[in-house]
């Protein structure tokens, strides 16, 4: 074994190790699982670790394969055959996948191992994970904070050091916000380019599954990876998957970049404006023109994401009744009975909220005024950024319009939890891609809290913003810098 | 667009199948009432010659073979159920 800290590695560096067999993929593992030890009692990022099962994996690891040995950390959304798979949610704890999702048969295909299912928002809603139901996931930069959501344990987990990389999912904002609230790279890439096969359904019309980081280059060899057509998935894009690598280190001369004005809202941090503005600057010293651009609809995101998500959620949820799997009433007097309080004792309070809405809005006598005319302005905000990209070859924005938030700080008023996406969720709607890269800090407390810079694409066009946020990355030192429970842990 | 007063929470509730607490049904009235309140703003827009996108991209109905294969076996299938016998999911009595 080398004298390296090895869980501070990036994946591409963890790579080149590998494959000139300074290290074995089981010293990977075990420098891993000791590192997770030292820290997750203080993060708390997973919810099950199965590094039994990884350790077999590796052993029979290819390292030569494009992530071969790479442990790769995955959301609780996504089924993992024989581990748990709880969406945070006492309505499916005991539940194990009893089949691999699509993505994590195409990351094992690539070579990489999975060995922890990380803490999310229940069902994936939320935005600062603490609507699991299982724990809390503290921020590593500030464990008095979120780490955002609600992809928010894979997040934490890369920034601590205790995951290479994770696969978390997106509905409206749940890769990307917790990626710039924790201080790490997340991909959502456009509707349809990853599949959904295998992956708890919340929103079907918006959700996507994509990476989360430390570099760019790392959520690059992930798309590499799960990116592409799927029999079974009848969303799933069949179009050409590029190398996202390719473009990367190619420079920025010649690019426009739009600036919405839409985006420059009031109740964003000023110190969030202050970071945008100077990376906005530092793109166009690396050759880009930046343009100013306008996404009228802006204002209605909210509402109509809202409207939708809740909806097809309602629809979706409809699956846990109980009988097939996860949480059962005991001793239901009826049929009636043994449904209502399944569901009810079963699903957390943000969930129930969401289904209730999301029935309400779909009922006779309201699905006009509310659901038809949400779609329509959806249909509005998609025609706002196909406008803008006939101008501009992608948008900047902030991630988030402010840092990490404290416990407990959002959660009496659920709109103002909501009102966190007003930055991501547009693209969703819209189908498009988007990153989230580090852009500096924030202070507060006497502490740094990462912030992030939003960069979003046309549809399909993921190795464009790949490459824009590369070149950012690579001139800039914010990926470098790690939280203070890493510096601290250096040798732990 | 209705009255958000027109939501009955406990009536949605119902017809859902989700049993809520009082303190839920209080809570959620409230709440509810707030962001469909918020919602409203949508009347603003004109969206008289729209038509509605049920998906951000186009996507099209999708055929294939409909050629059986292995999936899941009975015990698979079954591995997760809270209550099973003789190779089936036991649910309350449905039937008089």
């Amino acid at each position: 074994m080398t004298g390296k800290n090895l869980p501070a590695l990036s994946i591409s560096e963890l790579q080149s190790l590998l494959r000139d067999r300074e290290v074995s993929p089981r010293e990977v593992l075990e420098a891993l699982a000791a590192r997770v030890e030292a820290v997750d009692g203080e993060i708390d990022a997973y919810l099950s670790l199965d590094f039994e099962a990884a350790a077999k994996e590796a052993e029979k690891a290819n390292v030569d394969l494009p992530l071969g040995g790479v442990p790769i950390a995955i959301k609780d959304i996504i089924n993992v055959a024989g581990e748990p798979c709880s969406c945070a949610s006492k309505i499916l704890r005991g539940y194990r996948a009893p089949y691999d999702a699509t993505v994590i048969r195409k990351l094992r295909a690539a070579g990489a191992i999975p060995f922890g299912k990380t803490n999310m928002d229940e069902f994936a809603m939320g935005s600062s994970t603490e609507n699991s139901a299982m724990k809390l996931t503290r921020n590593p930069w500030d464990l008095s904070r979120v780490p955002g959501g609600s992809s928010g344990g894979s997040a934490a987990a890369v920034a601590a050091n205790e995951a290479f990389g994770a696969l978390g999912t997106e509905t409206g904002g749940s890769i990307r916000q917790p990626a710039a609230l924790s201080g790490v790279v997340g991909l959502k890439p456009s509707y349809g380019r990853v599949s959904r096969f295998g992956v708890i359904a919340f929103a079907s019309s918006l959700d996507q599954v994509g990476p989360l980081t430390k570099t760019v280059r790392d959520s690059a060899l992930i798309m590499n990876a799960i990116a592409g057509h799927d029999r079974q998935e009848t969303t799933s894009l069949n179009e050409p998957v590029p190398d996202y690598t390719a473009q990367l280190g190619k420079d920025l001369r010649g690019f426009r970049l739009g600036l919405a004005k839409e985006y420059m809202i009031e109740g964003t941090d000023p110190q969030v404006k202050t970071a945008i503005n100077a990376a906005v600057k530092h793109l166009n010293s690396l050759g880009a023109e930046i343009v100013d651009v306008s996404l009228p609809h802006t204002d209605y995101a909210t509402a109509v994401y809202y409207i939708l998500a809740t909806a097809e959620a309602s629809a979706n949820l409809a699956r846990f009744d109980g009988v097939r799997y996860g949480y059962q009433a005991e001793n239901p007097k009826d049929l009636r009975d043994f449904y209502g309080r399944t569901r009810g004792e079963g699903f957390g309070l943000e969930v129930k909220r969401r289904i209730i809405l999301g029935t309400y809005v779909l009922s006779s006598g309201y699905y006009d005024a509310y659901y038809l005319r949400a779609q329509k302005v959806r249909e509005l905000i998609r025609q706002d950024f196909a406008k803008a990209f006939e101008k501009v070859d992608a948008l900047i924005s902030p991630t988030s319009p402010v840092p990490a938030f404290k416990f407990g700080e959002r959660t009496a008023d659920p709109l103002q939890m909501y009102l966190a996406d007003i930055f991501t969720s547009p693209a969703n709607l819209a189908g498009i891609c988007g990153i989230s890269v580090p852009c500096g800090f924030a202070h507060a407390d006497g502490q740094r809290l990462p912030i992030g810079l939003q960069l979003l694409g046309k549809a399909l066009d993921e190795a464009r913003i790949l490459q824009i946020a590369h070149a950012y990355e690579q001139t800039t030192d914010w990926h470098n810098a790690r939280p203070p429970i890493a510096a601290n842990r250096q040798n732990a | 667009m209705a009255k958000t007063s027109d939501l009955d929470v406990a009536y949605v509730a119902r017809l859902v199948r989700l049993n809520l607490t009082e303190e839920e049904t209080e809570l959620f009235q409230k709440q509810l009432g707030d962001v469909l309140k918020y919602a409203e703003k949508l009347r603003e827009v004109d969206v008289s010659n729209v038509e509605a996108a049920a998906h951000a991209l186009p996507i099209f109905n999708v055929f294939r073979e409909d050629e059986p294969r292995d999936w899941f076996t009975e015990e698979q299938a079954l591995s997760n159920a809270p209550r099973q016998a003789k190779g089936l999911f036991i649910v309350p009595k449905v039937v008089e």
